[in-house]
């Protein structure tokens, strides 16, 4: 699609307009906290002295952002193929199976770092397998992936209901989870990495799936743009002519692109499962997967966008219930609003502050260049 | 003859549960066959359900709650209208966006106004729609077939359960039978024809919005007003995503979406009589399989197993005239 506005200067199109259309995103937050009867100020600093006043907090915090920088990395991949995948909700929680069948097996008879990674593949695994209908429907039978993958979403909670209360609840028991895994189960926490900041972890659920995310990140920047798949990706999202023009197969990249896509949503699923609960719980990914469609918008659907992007909705989670506490007006609800305008301000309205930013570039670019004319002369 | 009045009792309550779905449905056909893809439906029709509530509540008249519910949902059909329609933004992630936006606020505000745990205050007497009796129900229903036939399932139901069915007729007379709807439509196949004509694609695609804005007014209501008695959080619970495949499974037609909508809501009918009971032939159901059935039958016809769905051409594309 041709781009109808000027080009500004790389600080202020990757810096800049996301910057602005978060404030404003938060300052429309501000005013249903003024609606509410309370001082949005005071919310403000509830919320970052929650997220990261003391080391458990931050812990805390970080323990969210390692959820996020999963799913914001499954929605980022998609889009820089065309592709909005809107099921990484679904597929994080079918990749919970996947962790759970590793832990289930394993548990009692091997340390962590034989399971773990059993884990990941499993989980990886399983978000994928989910994630592949949707792709191969879009690519073989023309059906749209954004319909499908909400559908997707939808059977999958369905389908873990069935499978949480009939098939992996313990027997004899009443709650819709599995058993308690033991300690092969059991993520070590990061508490180690806090301590070289002088930060006590506290209960904060912070484990090693954080420096898993760290990888992962890394490896979907090699993935997107150190690779020749990558960059058929990336064409086929810029125009799918041009792509198909060049002998790139659609149904291919298609089909591969979704699996990664949820393969990274299923991996998501490793940190509450192995990480805080240690079993597997109904309900389990509580929404993290729209949070990651929130952070590849506001991360430009790029890993070193994500990540801070992800700390940010980690801050607004832990800080978020730290403001339940403090004003009991405003519910941890307050996050999904924040969620939603800034998907509304970086996501459907990116250009609506474009024209007037690219004005004033455009004016100080005449500025100077008849101020150097006047130096000339 | 039990066994009659257990297809009765599982007929009204289809009815019941469709009504939702028909408005919203029908909102969802406005839009797209205009060209703007809208999943915001379930954010939509869960603000004026919420608006419905709290101002019926407050001012005890079920028509200012209504009014007050369309007025809401128009305001949040214009909110995606202006983000993809004049901002030429994403649709899809406009109507997530509405969705979450209205998630989160009904339950923050609802919270903070009434304090009763999201819900708003409960509704009685002219504070909520009253079902509608036709005349002699009560002396024909004695009369064998025809009497429960008029009695239970014709008669009986809501002011908006009337206006629901009657909306399929006039929807279908709007969209093929009147200049308004040939151009819609053409807007949603061809905006750079209707453009050449020199109509304005903006201005239609804007007033498409505001009757999706209604229709979901409509639907909340519904809701909150006429299905129970005041608004309880997330109380649409993935109807709008439901009516969204029931367009899609209508293939964008209005006749069809009334079955459609019918369809899903037998399906929650059954699902919610049988809740344990075996089916007859087939045998113990497991709920959750009727509960996801909608989605799967949706995501096979997607596939284009029973028919093809074929959307409208420039759904999704946001209208650039230089070109």
């Amino acid at each position: 699609m041709s781009n109808p506005y000027a080009k500004l200067p790389n600080w202020a199109e990757y810096g800049l307009i996301p910057f602005v259309n978060l404030v404003v995103a938060f300052l429309v937050a501000g005013l249903v906290v003024l609606l509410v009867g309370e001082n949005p100020l005071d919310a403000a600093y509830h919320m970052v002295n929650g997220a990261f006043g003391r080391g458990e907090y931050i812990g805390f915090t970080l323990y969210y952002a390692t959820t996020f920088i999963f799913t914001g990395l499954s929605v980022a991949v998609a889009f820089h193929a065309g592709l909005f995948n809107i099921g990484s909700e679904g597929q994080a929680y079918i990749g919970g199976i996947g962790v759970t069948l590793a832990c289930l097996w394993l548990d009692r008879t091997m340390p962590w770092f034989v399971v773990f990674p059993l884990a990941i593949i499993g989980s990886a695994a399983f978000g994928a397998l989910w994630a592949f209908l949707p792709g191969w429907l879009q690519a073989k039978r023309g059906s749209h992936i954004v319909i499908t993958t909400i559908m997707f979403n939808f059977i999958a909670s369905s389908l873990m209901v069935y499978l949480l209360t009939r098939v992996l609840k313990p027997l004899g028991s009443m709650a819709p989870q599995t058993r308690t895994f033991e300690a092969g189960g059991q993520l070590p926490k990061l508490d180690w990495l806090l301590s070289i900041f002088g930060l006590d972890i506290g209960n904060a659920p912070f484990n090693i799936s954080f420096l898993l995310a760290l990888l992962v990140a890394f490896g979907v920047w090699t993935l997107i743009w150190r690779t020749r798949f990558g960059y058929e990706l990336r064409t086929m999202g810029h125009s799918p002519s041009a792509a198909r023009y060049a002998g790139i197969s659609e149904t291919r990249i298609t089909i591969i692109v979704m699996m990664i896509s949820g393969g990274l949503a299923g991996m998501m699923a490793l940190n509450p499962i192995m990480g805080e609960q240690f079993r597997m719980q109904l309900d389990f990914v509580q929404g993290a997967g729209f949070v990651g469609i929130a952070v590849a918008l506001m991360g430009r659907s790029h890993p070193a966008g994500i990540i801070p992007a992800a700390i940010l909705f980690g801050m607004l989670y832990q800080g978020g219930a730290e403001i339940a506490f403090e004003m009991p007006a405003i519910s941890r609800d307050m996050i999904v609003i924040i969620q939603g305008l800034v998907i509304l301000f970086a996501g459907a309205l990116e250009n609506m502050f474009r024209p007037a930013i690219s004005r004033f570039f455009a004016g100080l670019g005449q500025r100077s260049a008849t101020a150097a004319q006047t130096k000339g002369a | 003859m039990d066994f009659f009045h257990t297809i009765i009792a599982l007929l009204e309550s289809t009815i019941r549960v469709s009504v939702p779905l028909i408005f919203a449905a029908l909102a969802g056909l406005y839009t797209e066959r205009a060209g703007v893809f809208d999943i915001g439906l379930e954010g939509k029709m869960l603000g004026a359900a919420f608006a419905a509530g709290a101002v019926a509540g407050i001012t005890g008249s079920v028509w200012a709650g209504l009014i007050v519910a369309i007025i809401i949902s128009v305001l949040l059909s214009l909110v995606h209208g202006y983000a993809s329609i004049t901002q030429r933004g994403n649709q899809i992630v406009s109507g997530v966006a509405i969705n979450f936006v209205v998630a989160g606020s009904t339950v923050i505000l609802g919270e903070a106004w009434f304090r009763q745990g999201g819900r708003t205050p409960a509704l009685s007497g002219d504070a909520r729609f009253q079902t509608i009796t036709f005349p002699f129900a009560d002396s024909i229903r004695e009369i064998p077939f025809i009497g429960p036939i008029y009695a239970d399932l014709l008669s009986g139901h809501f002011l908006l359960t009337y206006l629901a069915f009657a909306l399929v007729p006039i929807s279908w007379w709007v969209l093929y039978r009147t200049r308004f709807g040939l151009r819609l439509r053409a807007v949603g196949e061809n905006p750079g024809a209707v453009d050449t004509a020199g109509i304005s694609v903006i201005w239609l695609r804007y007033r498409a919005v505001i009757c999706c804005g209604i229709l979901c007014g409509f639907a909340g209501a519904y809701l909150s007003l006429a299905m129970s008695a005041g608004f309880v959080k997330g109380m649409t619970a993935g109807k709008g995503y439901i009516a969204l495949a029931a367009l899609i499974f209508a293939k964008w037609r209005p006749f069809n979406i009334m079955l459609a909508c019918l369809l899903f809501g037998f399906l929650d009918a059954l699902a919610i009589r049988l809740q344990g009971n075996p089916l007859p032939l087939i045998g113990q159901v497991p709920v959750q399989l009727m509960q996801a059935l909608p989605y799967i039958l949706t995501v096979i016809l997607l596939a284009g197993f029973i028919g093809k769905a074929i959307p409208p051409k420039a759904g999704g594309v946001p209208y650039v005239k230089e070109r």
